[in-house]
């Protein structure tokens, strides 16, 4: 049984009378420790398809099946819940909460989760110093640069313990090198702690670090190849 | 699970970016709670001044007026006609069983004079019994006795008010004062009575044996005249069948045929003045509807506020949903901040409100009085404006669409 299966998805868009394809027929399975890239042009339906799988959103028809569960059938709060303890997404726009230390943004999904504060203090120093963040825990996001920004992003998303990154354009708002470091560190959690990764990106060289890329094009994937690594 | 320390914290940390806009909104609320209280405090006040008149006046209080005289088809008013006599009042007192007391009055303005100093006052001719009827305590001294009354002896009681412009600090007891030259001994001081319902100073007066009054202050049309008599009943349930009792006996003795109308009046004092107080009541109430409105003002300033906050705030929602918070997170997160708003409202609120009604009774000089119940009440509404108000703009983010609110500049 694959990690995530998705099975013939389909997602239509109502606008007034024209129906968008977003996703057409969509199947796609991705096992447990993979670390995939999604590419494809804007508007190719990768963005939609991500939303699917990060449980943001439901597919108008076809079957998603998440450690073999079908999310299809689960309301508003069980979606919630499902994001809480088994996705931790990364934005382009690195999504901290505002006026809010970097420890509180990471305390966020445990918040959550309902665990008792001592323990929630705890887990985001662990999750802070895993990205390199020692030290940093009462920055504000405006006091810190993209890449810790960024960095504080991912300590989030793994302090509830969850099997499964989606990082949406990473890099989209650093410079390379900081992209570098950052790609880095997915690919450590990826190695080390098992963690499925999938990322969206246009660039070819921050796909390079997966191992494995799709390709969409409108609503439908044209192409998923093994990265083969020289 | 929802974590509700955690959100308190979080509520007030998103109140705290806006200060200026979570004061101006907390100020509806305190406006509204700080009215109802300050209103409903001006309302007890003057209805407990009433009551407290009621009781000055006696309790169980009924007066007999005699009737208008008609002189050639000019109707004079009541109390023209000198009908009621002393006799009057003994039968009544003796025969009407729903009668505990009664006092005849025949009174008067007059000069009174001691040593270097004089004093007009109102003096009244009674009986022994006006202390009881009208719930008057001495102060000291004594009261009229039988004898005083029979033999229309000159002695006096002094009204606090007279006591002071007369004798100053000195003990008035043993001395002798003139009422229209006549001298007279003073026997004792009435208690302090204050304003009647009226307005007027009752410890403004001086309180002779009704028999002297008659035979030596101001004479009478006939012998025996008085010109009010006061009756106290036995208990409030009583007052109707006694003054039903008095105007049969009355109607008896003085002849007055089945088709002919009385020659007296009969008046329900208390009644008149519980009426006073049940309407003061219900302006109370009213005042303090009419307040509630500004707390309903205030209420939906907290919801347009934290409509605005919805909107402002979309982003936010959005990563809060991603990560995992349930409708109810979302939800109660805005109705606490919405609460937050509304209950630290109503205590200043509250606070306004008290100073407010002090304020008022040192500049206006109307007595107002905060009741537990009305501070109570106020803050509970201001917590249900808070919860009615906050419950929309948060069912309105809970409803949010995750990727939407996430994409929201």
């Amino acid at each position: 049984m694959p990690f995530i299966e998705a099975h013939e998805i389909t997602k239509i868009y109502r606008l007034g009378d024209i129906e968008l394809h977003a996703l057409n027929r969509v199947s796609l399975a991705i096992e447990k420790g993979e670390f995939v890239s999604i590419m494809g042009p804007s508007g190719s339906g990768k963005s939609t398809f991500m939303n699917i799988i990060g449980c943001l959103d439901k597919p108008s028809d076809g079957r998603y099946l998440l450690e073999g569960i079908d999310v299809g059938g689960l309301d508003r709060d069980d979606l919630a819940g499902i994001r809480n303890k088994k996705i931790g997404f990364i934005f382009q726009g690195f999504n901290l909460l505002p006026r809010t230390s970097a420890i509180e943004n990471v305390e966020l999904p445990m918040l959550y989760d309902g665990i008792p504060a001592k323990d929630r203090k705890e887990h985001s120093l662990r999750a802070l110093k895993s990205v390199g963040l020692e030290g940093r825990g009462d920055h504000h996001p405006n006091q810190l640069s993209g890449g810790q920004q960024q960095r504080v992003a991912i300590a989030r998303a793994l302090v509830n313990n969850a099997p499964i990154i989606l990082a949406d354009e990473p890099t989209g708002n650093l410079d390379s090198k900081t992209s570098a470091e950052i790609m880095e560190l997915l690919r450590k959690l990826n190695n080390e702690s098992n963690i499925t990764v999938i990322l969206v990106t246009h660039e070819n060289d921050i796909a390079a670090y997966s191992k494995r890329i799709i390709r969409f094009l409108d609503g439908c994937i044209v192409s998923d190849e093994k990265v083969v690594r020289s | 699970m929802i974590n509700i320390p955690s959100t308190i914290k979080i509520s007030f940390r998103a109140l705290k970016v806006n200060k200026m806009r979570s004061a101006l909104t907390m100020l509806g609320i305190i406006i509204g709670v700080g009215a109802v209280i300050a209103m409903i405090a001006i309302g007890t006040g003057a209805s407990k001044r009433i009551a407290e008149q009621i009781s000055s006046m006696g309790s169980n209080l009924l007066m007999i007026l005699p009737g208008a005289t008609t002189a050639g088809g000019v109707r004079m008013g009541a109390g023209t006609q000198p009908t009621l006599t002393m006799s009057d009042a003994e039968a009544i007192l003796k025969e009407c069983l729903a009668v505990s007391d009664i006092a005849p009055v025949l009174n008067g303005v007059a000069q009174i004079v001691y040593g270097h100093q004089n004093w007009s006052t109102g003096v009244v001719g009674t009986t022994s019994g006006m202390l009881n009827v009208r719930d008057w305590p001495l102060a000291s001294g004594r009261s009229f006795t039988q004898q005083d009354v029979k033999s229309a002896t000159k002695v006096c009681l002094l009204g606090q008010t007279v006591v002071e412009n007369l004798f100053g600090d000195m003990d008035p007891i043993g001395q002798i004062i003139r009422i229209k030259k006549i001298p007279f001994t003073v026997v004792g001081v009435l208690g302090s009575k204050g304003q009647s319902p009226q307005g007027q100073d009752q410890d403004d007066t001086i309180h002779v044996p009704v028999t002297t009054a008659q035979k030596k202050l101001f004479g009478t049309t006939f012998p025996g005249m008085v010109r009010i008599i006061m009756v106290k009943g036995k208990s409030a349930e009583t007052l109707p069948a006694a003054e039903k009792q008095i105007t049969e006996l009355l109607r008896q003795r003085h002849r007055i045929g089945s088709k002919q109308d009385n020659d007296f009046t009969v008046r329900n004092l208390t009644q008149v003045m519980q009426t006073a107080e049940q309407s003061t009541k219900v302006m109370a109430l009213l005042l303090g509807a009419i307040a509630s409105v500004s707390l309903l003002v205030g209420g939906i300033g907290i919801m347009n506020i934290m409509l605005v906050s919805v909107t402002e705030r979309t982003r936010e929602i959005g990563i809060r949903m991603a990560i995992g918070a349930k409708t109810w997170d979302i939800r109660l997160q805005f109705i606490i901040e919405a609460l937050i708003l509304s209950l630290i409202g109503g205590v200043a609120g509250i606070i306004a409100g008290i100073s407010g009604s002090k304020i008022i009774t040192l500049f206006a000089g109307w007595s107002t009085i905060v009741s537990p119940f009305s501070v109570f009440i106020a803050f509970g509404f201001s917590g249900l404006v808070g919860i009615f108000f906050g419950f929309y703009p948060a069912y309105k983010a809970s409803l949010l669409d995750p990727i939407d609110a996430l994409r929201y500049e």
